[in-house]
């Protein structure tokens, strides 16, 4: 029997630097990877794009790979696979090149698997007969055609597949499903059926899709964000997943040892349960997963396995998200202190928006909360009432005018002179009015995709600059 | 007939966002704990806790295997990630409201058919 270890040492753009040195080090890996993309997270890289165009990847991994120059000397059966490369994997690929190259590793092979970005096909893809409709609302496009900022699909693990097997040791994609990232090192690492669907094991896929989505937030399934947390779980030093997939699809799930965290059948739980909809069909590229049978079991200290996971081919259609320009959103808070702070606060905001009213300035929405007083959740009363010394007022508001919200953080800074008495900490300077990315969820057929790979060594790769030619 | 107690007694749970949506897991300690929850977390018990988020649907699903339901709520997070003015905008403190939530203790189930 055959297994591999992967490790997950990145759940989004700004986790722990430190986080995939530590469980390179510790974690006898075969595998790394490091999934940086949230789902709005692209359509900020297509607008860094947009100024530099060899920008558009996840700036931190340029840090992140040089902490890993040493493991990946000292470990020669090491491999990355990421999606750090966001908008732009070529130059993702180019720059991290450079850093492999200066470090004395010129004959690393860098996989770049592209094809997700829909933004530049969108017209095309629309005469060929895409609605590109919301697929909750069913909304047409027309409404926000214009506004678009970016378009990508969701790839599976093909392309990943297929730049391991040409030989690939650091493998950088764009938007890929988050698990697929785990699924690609399976496949190619334990000889599962790929190519040809019909001899595809579906229940094999499904249980490292499962692995994949427990290990892709990092530190949530090893104790981090842990309902039932509590202070003998030490997370200063918490140890990032690792998933254990077997060639018969068996898998467990742990962490480096000595390192801090938990990982038990309720981390785990917590994790499996993780910003899913119907249980029954956990939806990738690459097969459609029934998570509602799993069943996990502590085998060992730090040790969980997952079981029953069951798989059925994917839908023809695969997932799109779009970003397009919706106005302008800004927040901004002040401390208010003393006796009766909470109705000190609220008369605040009030004033706020009395001024705003006053000088003509009107926004399409804005919210009041008094922080310390149950307002993360509007109208759940939390926690009986009670006479808090001191609260933080934060008021945020939306509208398509720019001008408006620049108005409008201007309200803050007076309330510290003109306003009610124990109003302290406006001292991080104004707040700055930034552009909302609006989410439009879609879906596009799988034959209007073209995942493409191109593979270097780092010299070739640094010597291109990231260009395809 | 026995007081009242907090979900968090039988249960555990996360919360995030899809979108507009968030979706709440909850995770019995125990299979008899499962059962119950079955009976007294319904839907309806659930969109009526979260009602002042005037969610436009509450969908329950199984996940019998670990002990779980998974709960959707429609339209709670008063614009998504991107979008909302609220500081919890991915809704990752609705698990923690709805552990809160006061259920009928186990050994009184049975006794009480409303839940």
């Amino acid at each position: 029997m055959k297994s591999i270890r992967v490790g997950n040492g990145a759940g989004f753009w700004g986790d722990n630097l430190d986080a995939p040195r530590r469980l390179c080090e510790a974690g006898r890996l075969d595998y790394l990877t490091l999934e940086y993309l949230a789902e709005l997270t692209m359509s900020i890289l297509a607008h860094q794009k947009s100024r530099d165009p060899s920008a558009g990847w996840v700036t931190d991994f340029g840090e992140v790979i040089a902490s890993l120059v040493p493991s990946l000397r000292a470990q020669p059966g090491l491999k990355i696979v990421t999606n750090a490369g966001g908008m732009n994997p070529r130059g993702c690929a180019a720059a991290i090149a450079d850093v492999l190259v200066q470090q004395g590793l010129p004959d690393i092979v860098i996989g770049a698997v592209s094809g997700d970005n829909l933004f530049p096909r969108l017209d095309e893809l629309l005469r060929a007969g895409e609605s590109f409709a919301h697929f909750e609302t069913g909304q047409p496009i027309d409404s926000i055609r214009n506004r678009i900022v970016s378009a990508n699909a969701y790839l599976g693990a093909g392309g990943i597949v297929e730049s391991l097997a040409g030989g690939a040791r650091i493998v950088m994609t764009g938007r890929v499903a988050d698990a697929s990232l785990t699924l690609g090192p399976a496949v190619y690492e334990l000889g599962w059926n790929w190519l040809d669907w019909a001899q595809r094991d579906w229940d094999r896929l499904a249980a490292a899709t499962v692995a994949g989505h427990l290990i892709e937030c990092g530190a949530q399934c090893t104790g981090g964000m842990f309902s039932a947390w509590r202070p003998e779980i030490s997370l200063s030093d918490v140890g990032y997943p690792i998933a254990e997939i077997s060639d018969d699809g068996r898998v467990i799930i742990t962490k480096p040892p000595e390192s801090g965290g938990t990982v038990n059948v309720e981390t785990v739980a917590e994790q499996l349960v993780y910003e899913i909809g119907d249980p029954t069909h956990y939806l990738t590229p690459d097969v459609d997963t029934d998570f509602s049978h799993v069943r996990l079991s502590q085998v060992g200290i730090d040790r969980v396995e997952v079981s029953h996971a069951r798989g059925a081919p994917p839908p023809e259609t695969l997932k799109v998200s779009l970003a397009y320009q919706d106005g302008f959103m800004a927040a901004a808070t002040l401390v208010v202190c003393g006796p009766n702070a909470v109705e000190n606060a609220r008369a605040a905001a009030a004033m706020i928006l009395d001024r705003l009213a006053s000088a003509g300035v009107r926004l399409a929405r804005t919210h009041v909360e008094i922080l310390g007083n149950g307002d993360t959740l509007p109208g759940l009363a939390m926690s009986p009432a009670s006479d808090p010394w001191d609260v933080v007022l934060r008021v945020s508001a939306a509208d398509r005018s720019r001008a408006a919200l620049e108005r409008f953080v201007r309200e803050f800074a007076p309330l510290v002179t003109a306003g009610p008495p124990g109003i302290t900490g406006y001292t991080g300077g104004r707040a700055k009015p930034h552009p909302v990315l609006a989410y439009w969820p879609t879906t596009v057929s799988r034959a209007q995709l073209n995942p493409e790979v191109v593979m270097r060594t780092a010299k070739e790769w640094a010597s291109t600059g990231g260009k395809s030619k | 007939m026995t007081e009242p107690i907090r979900l968090a007694e039988i249960a555990h749970a996360r919360s995030g966002d899809k979108g507009n949506h968030a979706n709440i897991g909850v995770i019995a300690f125990s299979e008899e704990g499962f059962r119950h929850l079955g009976k007294v977390l319904t839907e309806v018990r659930v969109a009526e806790f979260f009602l002042p988020l005037r969610p436009s649907e509450v969908r329950r699903y199984a996940l019998p295997g670990i002990h779980a339901y998974n709960f959707v709520l429609k339209n709670v997070l008063g614009g998504g990630a991107s979008r909302s003015l609220r500081t919890d905008s991915q809704g990752k403190t609705l698990s923690l409201a709805l552990l809160e939530m006061r259920i009928p203790a186990l050994e009184g189930a049975g006794m009480n058919d409303d839940g």
